[in-house]
């Protein structure tokens, strides 16, 4: 990474730009399936079945951080641009991951 | 110290058109600073190469540049405390055009300063009496964490939106903007807030705090910045009180 | 839109998103034991106007702050300029708004 990058709130700020991205576009994907109700509960349960594999419970579990991460981040974000300057930014961000971590990993459990 | 004898320096030489490194092998000196490292080459290697300094004590800020990466005061930075081995890469700032070799133009940086409505706009008179503002005023406390800027554009170099958004106008410009719409005595309130509020204004910061990272007299043009969000953000819902203007 | 209006549209889309997802992160880790199923997620969410109301402005504000956090990536890494970025954002916007509205009535029942 450049040198004038190598500081934790660049990283946080890469953090919340992939997270949503990548949230961004799994979207497209994740409004399909629920969609596919529409057709009746047999092939929403169809695609549903596919979820039951461990891969598939770890790329969940992925997600999970990516939301949990962007939107505890992003509430670091609206305090910070809407409420009085606190320096403690590298700390919040640090708590956000932690969190986050945390969420998904409750998630992992009960997921198995 | 032990020191090694002598340190690898790349340089970066060119102009607007382009250019390239040039290796030099520069005497290592004790407590060396990265512009005596740059005087050094002029004087005995290449009397060609172009650079800016002027105080050379960390006041006025001309001597900015990259090294090995990083926007620095090449006064204040010692070479000790950034050198890779033995080696050092010296290259002009980020983000602005070379004019020749480490001496860039300071043009846009000026430009969007102007953009963001960066002077103060007064209307008292020498017939008025002292403008009576307390030091312990939040506003005047606003102003002055943001005050010490001497415009040398580590800040520009270092924010990584100023090169991704070429409208962009940066740190240093919505810094001084924040530090004056927190002065009570200035009457352009609501214009400069329309000035940080255009396209490339201070919504485009993501908060990355690059500048507050390498500012070397340690503002953090982000917290500036939030301010102004704040303040353009409750003017947007009307909850500000009425701007002078 | 102006730049200023889609940076107050992207941080209200924000607030409102932000008790909605830690709402639905609470659900997906409910759901999740045992497994997913039709039957189970869909006994709930039909014919439930709470869920339509909920699920539906959920998905309304995530059009709204996945475009324009989309439009600031496309400018900024994909350096995409107008019309193109303005194309692409409303599109993206317009495509989320329907699948989402779509997803939401096809688990209400609508």
């Amino acid at each position: 990474m450049k040198a004038h990058r190598r500081q934790p709130l660049y990283l946080a700020f890469l953090l919340h730009r992939l997270s949503g991205l990548g949230l961004a576009l799994f979207l497209p994907l994740h409004f399909y399936v629920l969609g596919l109700a529409l057709g009746g509960d047999a092939a929403f349960d169809r695609a549903l079945h596919w979820t039951s594999g461990p891969l598939f419970k770890f790329a969940e579990f992925g997600l999970v951080f990516l939301l949990a991460v962007h939107c505890f981040g992003g509430l670091r974000l609206l305090a910070l641009e809407n409420l009085p300057w606190s320096n403690r930014q590298k700390n919040y961000a640090a708590i956000a991951v932690a969190a986050s971590v945390f969420v998904a990993c409750g998630f992992l459990l009960r997921a198995f | 110290m032990q020191t090694s004898e002598s340190i690898t320096v790349k340089v970066w030489r060119g102009n607007a058109d382009g250019g390239q490194f040039a290796d030099y092998e520069v005497p290592h000196r004790p407590a060396q600073t990265i512009l005596d490292v740059v005087t050094w080459i002029q004087r005995h290697a290449d009397p060609g190469l172009a650079y800016r300094f002027a105080c050379r004590v960390g006041m006025c800020g001309s001597c900015a540049m990259t090294v090995n990466g990083s926007p620095r005061w090449t006064c204040r930075t010692h070479v000790n405390k950034v050198i890779d081995g033995n080696r050092l890469t010296i290259e002009p700032l980020r983000n602005l055009p070379v004019i020749k070799d480490l001496a860039c133009d300071m043009s846009a940086f000026f430009d969007k300063w102007n953009r963001a409505e960066g002077r103060f706009v007064g209307t008292a008179t020498r017939e008025h009496p002292v403008a009576a503002i307390s030091p312990r005023e939040p506003a005047r406390r606003a102003a002055d964490a943001a005050i010490e800027c001497i415009n040398c554009g580590i800040c520009y170099a270092a924010c990584d939106q100023v090169g991704w958004q070429s409208d962009y106008l940066g740190p240093a410009a919505l810094n001084r903007a924040w530090s004056l719409q927190n002065d009570s005595r200035d009457r352009n309130h609501a214009t400069r807030l329309r000035a940080v509020t255009v396209a490339g204004g201070c919504q485009q910061c993501h908060s990355q705090q690059g500048c507050a990272a390498h500012c070397p007299n340690e503002l953090n043009p982000t917290a500036s910045i939030a301010g102004l969000k704040r303040m353009a953000t409750a003017g947007f819902f009307g909850f500000a009180r009425q701007l002078d203007d | 839109m102006t730049d200023f209006r889609l940076y107050i549209a992207q941080r209200l889309s924000a607030a409102i998103l932000a008790p909605l997802v830690l709402l639905h992160l609470g659900v997906m880790i409910y759901a999740i034991q045992g497994g997913l199923s039709a039957e189970e997620i869909l006994a709930r969410t039909r014919g439930s106007l709470l869920w339509g109301g909920i699920y539906g402005l959920f998905a309304i504000a995530v059009a709204v702050h996945a475009a324009t956090g989309m439009r600031n990536i496309l400018r900024e890494w994909a350096r995409l300029r107008e019309p193109w970025l303005a194309l692409a954002s409303w599109a993206f916007f317009g495509g989320l708004l329907f699948a989402g509205l779509r997803a939401v009535a096809a688990v209400v029942g609508w």
